[in-house]
């Protein structure tokens, strides 16, 4: 899965056959390979225990791998340790010093580089400009809200300049609102200053809005790892259709596999022609992935090379649109997003509804845990 | 809402009582609640701490013995000039007194009393006492009767000590408990080097509560930070084993340190066998087997205020120094210990404090060198009886602590004293 288009040159990190085990009995992180390309935003995405914490801190150099080479450049980074890494990092629950101010939490890095007084008075006067907290010098961290402390975190990752920032979840104490502020402006600066960033996260979401790519975590494997729009339109597996956005699945059975397309026979008996990604053979089970948005209902489905009926099982109102529950061939929980304006008011609970989608924007995938 | 509000019109309540009023009274009964729930620990606490901590500094400087019990002498001495005998009524005024005091059978307190001032005047007075009542022959007078019954009555040191003592208050316990005396003018001196003794005691008594308190700093900090970083299940047990010598009274403890320290004991036998010394170590009954057995009773409570502080600070604080660039141990030193400092401070600030009060371990441990300012309070409560020297250096003891607390509370400052 790795894309190999990019020279070595590009790249500022690379994992080679890295593999974790902290009992010995079952390894945490499964043989990764990974290249990190400088200047990117690389986000390690994943549910809890996917092993993509594991990884940042085996790039941060608080753990070492059992197994496999991690490179920074060109330097050989296993033995390093991680006060000699050079690499900025920020946490979730900040770890910002409380006996310190911002000026002194900012300064400390700088400090310990043996840097003169005037030159640290400038760096953290920059650095606290960038994060627009110029006023707050001389605050303790407990004086400050969250999203302030937060800040001077990303603020002290900076400072020293380091060409890899990692940052764990950094955002997951923050509330809703504040936290997509601050996806933006994490944004901003990695874009303003140049610098890799690698973020942590289990969030779908903030991974999609921040990053250049995606590596979905699971089970210590990555996944994918795909631009944003890519890894959501053309997920390679049932896991990362399911993990990332909405997805809807249809259960079936291959009965004919043509080069990029196959047909899937569903549990009533229809038929679906759908993109084949992630199947053997015929005969084999599959699991179908198609986004809510994708599915075209009544008039709209007639140019669809598949159209399917449907009863409409629920109406859920979320005011700039609305999502019906349907209930197709047998399956229940396949949902459809009606923008707000084109919703029919005739239709009701129990409802027959023609429902369609071209071939190319359903895709068969490996047999997902049938849970109906 | 059917009813609009007035704009500035009272709020009243449904039964049209004004608001503010009945919440007022809420919260007063509210606060009575509260101070009834609280009241019989407070009644609790003041009868039993705080009234008598008072008598206790009360007692220090009280001084009843001749004011009560020669009360003529005790008035009519003050106006004596403190240079010749005193005039012939306040002989007079001693006979009587003496004669009322040899029927109220009060002649010892006051005796021993003055005693304390100049020995000899036990005797002197009970001598005297035994002869009144004096009959007095025409034209003698009373200063000539006394002088003749023994020339010490005309020694105007004695009188003096009377005179000094005619006050219902007196600094003499204090000023004794500080190797003090008071001169004939009234102000302190240092009393002559052989007569000295309670500064080398308070001296010796801080100075083994300060190594007492180091030790179990040195001790203490590094096993707090251990059982603070294990897997919870690991640390309960660890904690268990910390906590085990509370469940044993202090007095065992002591008594077992006794066999484990003494010449013939376990580890004195255990060193001889394995042919690491040849003569028995002398570990017990002097300032070492004291040390050991402090320091082993009181390392608990160094740590657990540390381990509780160290419990709550968030293991990335390292690794974020350690990520910015710093060493381990510098980061330990300059991001770990001092977010630990209160709870450290708090911890030794208990330990010393307890330290200065010790008095079983040393008794029973320590040789007479080691014997703290609490063992001359036992000493003087139980076999000299002399209440007023205990208490003065009860009180001493306790102002030594206020001030430590003090001290601390102005250097860390009290809020940040965190017990856990």
């Amino acid at each position: 899965m790795m894309s190999e288009k990019h020279t070595a040159s590009d790249t500022l990190v690379s994992f080679r056959g890295v593999q974790k085990s902290y009992d010995g009995a079952s390894l945490i992180v499964k043989n990764l390979d990974l290249d990190i390309r400088k200047g990117e935003f690389l986000t390690m995405l994943g549910p809890s225990g996917s092993g993509k914490t594991t990884c940042l801190m085996m790039l941060a150099g608080f753990e070492t791998p059992t197994h496999g080479e991690i490179r920074l450049g060109d330097k050989l980074l296993n033995h390093v340790p991680p006060h000699k890494r050079n690499i900025g990092m920020v946490f979730q629950n900040y770890a910002l010093f409380p006996h310190m101010t911002v000026a002194e939490n900012l300064a400390y890095p700088l400090t310990i580089r043996k840097m003169g007084k005037s030159e640290i008075t400038d760096r953290v006067k920059k650095a606290l400009g960038m994060v627009k907290l110029d006023a707050l010098a001389n605050r303790y961290p407990g004086q400050m809200s969250g999203g302030q402390q937060q800040r001077v975190a990303l603020a002290r990752a900076l400072v020293f300049e380091p060409q890899l920032v990692l940052m764990d979840e950094p955002l997951g104490a923050l509330d809703k609102q504040l936290r997509e502020h601050m996806q933006l402006e994490i944004k901003h600066i990695h874009e303003n200053l140049g610098i890799t960033v690698v973020y942590v996260t289990h969030d779908q979401g903030e991974a999609l809005t921040m990053s250049d790519r995606v590596a979905v975590f699971k089970d210590g494997i990555i996944q994918q790892i795909d631009a944003a729009n890519v890894l959501y339109e053309k997920p390679v597996n049932s896991f990362v259709a399911n993990f990332i956005g909405e997805n809807n699945t249809l259960h079936g059975e291959v009965v004919a596999l043509h080069d990029q397309h196959c047909t899937v026979r569903l549990g009533n008996g229809d038929t679906v022609q759908a993109a084949a990604v992630c199947v053997g053979q015929a005969g084999e089970a599959t699991s179908m992935s198609i986004r809510p948005e994708r599915v075209r209902l009544n008039r709209h489905a007639e140019a669809c090379e598949n159209r399917l009926q449907a009863r409409l099982a629920e109406f859920i109102y979320f005011g700039d649109h609305v999502r019906l529950r349907l209930d197709v061939a047998g399956q229940s929980g396949f949902m459809v997003k009606v923008p707000a304006g084109e919703l029919d008011s005739s239709w009701k609970v129990g409802d027959k509804l023609d429902i369609g989608w071209m071939a190319r924007d359903i895709r068969a995938l490996d047999a997902s845990v049938y849970t109906h | 809402m059917s009813q609009t509000l007035t704009e500035n019109a009272p709020l009243t309540a449904a039964d049209g009582e004004l608001l503010t009023v009945k919440l007022a009274r809420e919260h007063r009964n509210k606060q009575l609640k509260a101070v009834a729930l609280v009241a019989p620990l407070a009644i609790f606490l003041l009868l039993t701490f705080l009234v008598p901590i008072f008598m206790l500094l009360g007692r220090s400087v009280d001084n009843p013995e001749v004011v009560t019990h020669l009360p003529a002498t005790s008035q009519l001495i003050a106006s004596w000039d403190r240079r010749a005998l005193p005039s012939e009524e306040v002989f007079q005024a001693m006979a009587r007194d003496l004669t009322a005091a040899k029927e109220a059978k009060t002649v010892p307190e006051v005796a021993k009393r003055l005693n304390m001032d100049i020995s000899g005047f036990r005797s002197l007075i009970q001598k005297t006492a035994r002869k009144m009542p004096l009959e007095l022959a025409a034209g003698e007078s009373m200063r000539d009767r006394f002088i003749q019954m023994d020339e010490r009555w005309g020694d105007p040191d004695h009188w003096h000590v009377i005179a000094k003592n005619a006050k219902s208050w007196t600094p003499y316990y204090l000023y004794s408990s500080l190797d003090l005396r008071e001169t004939k003018a009234g102000t302190p001196e240092l009393a002559p080097e052989e007569e000295r003794a309670f500064i080398s005691i308070f001296g010796r008594t801080l100075w083994i509560s300060f190594w007492v308190t180091v030790f179990c700093l040195l001790l203490g900090y590094p096993l707090a930070y251990w059982l603070a970083n294990l897997p919870a299940r690991k640390s309960n047990l660890l904690m268990i084993l910390v906590l085990l010598p509370f469940w044993t009274s202090v007095l065992v403890r002591v008594a077992s340190w006794i066999v484990l320290l003494q010449r013939e004991g376990l580890i004195n036998s255990a060193l001889m066998n394995l042919g690491i010394i040849g003569e028995p170590l002398q570990l017990a009954f002097n300032r070492v087997g004291v040390y050991i057995a402090m320091v082993h009773i009181l390392l608990p409570f160094v740590i657990l205020p540390a381990y509780s502080v160290m419990k709550s600070i968030p293991p990335t604080y390292m690794r974020a120094a350690i990520s910015l660039g710093d060493h381990p141990f510098a980061a330990f030193w300059k991001i770990y210990f001092p977010q630990t400092v209160a709870g450290v401070a708090a911890g030794a600030l208990l330990v010393f404090i307890m330290c200065i009060g010790y008095y079983i371990t040393p008794a029973l441990l320590g040789s007479p060198e080691e014997q703290m300012v609490s063992y001359y309070v036992a000493f003087y409560t139980n076999v000299t009886i002399n209440w007023g020297m205990a208490a003065a250096l009860g009180s001493l003891l306790l102002i030594a602590t206020m001030t430590l607390y003090g001290l601390y509370s102005k250097l860390v400052g009290a809020n940040k004293l965190s017990l856990g």
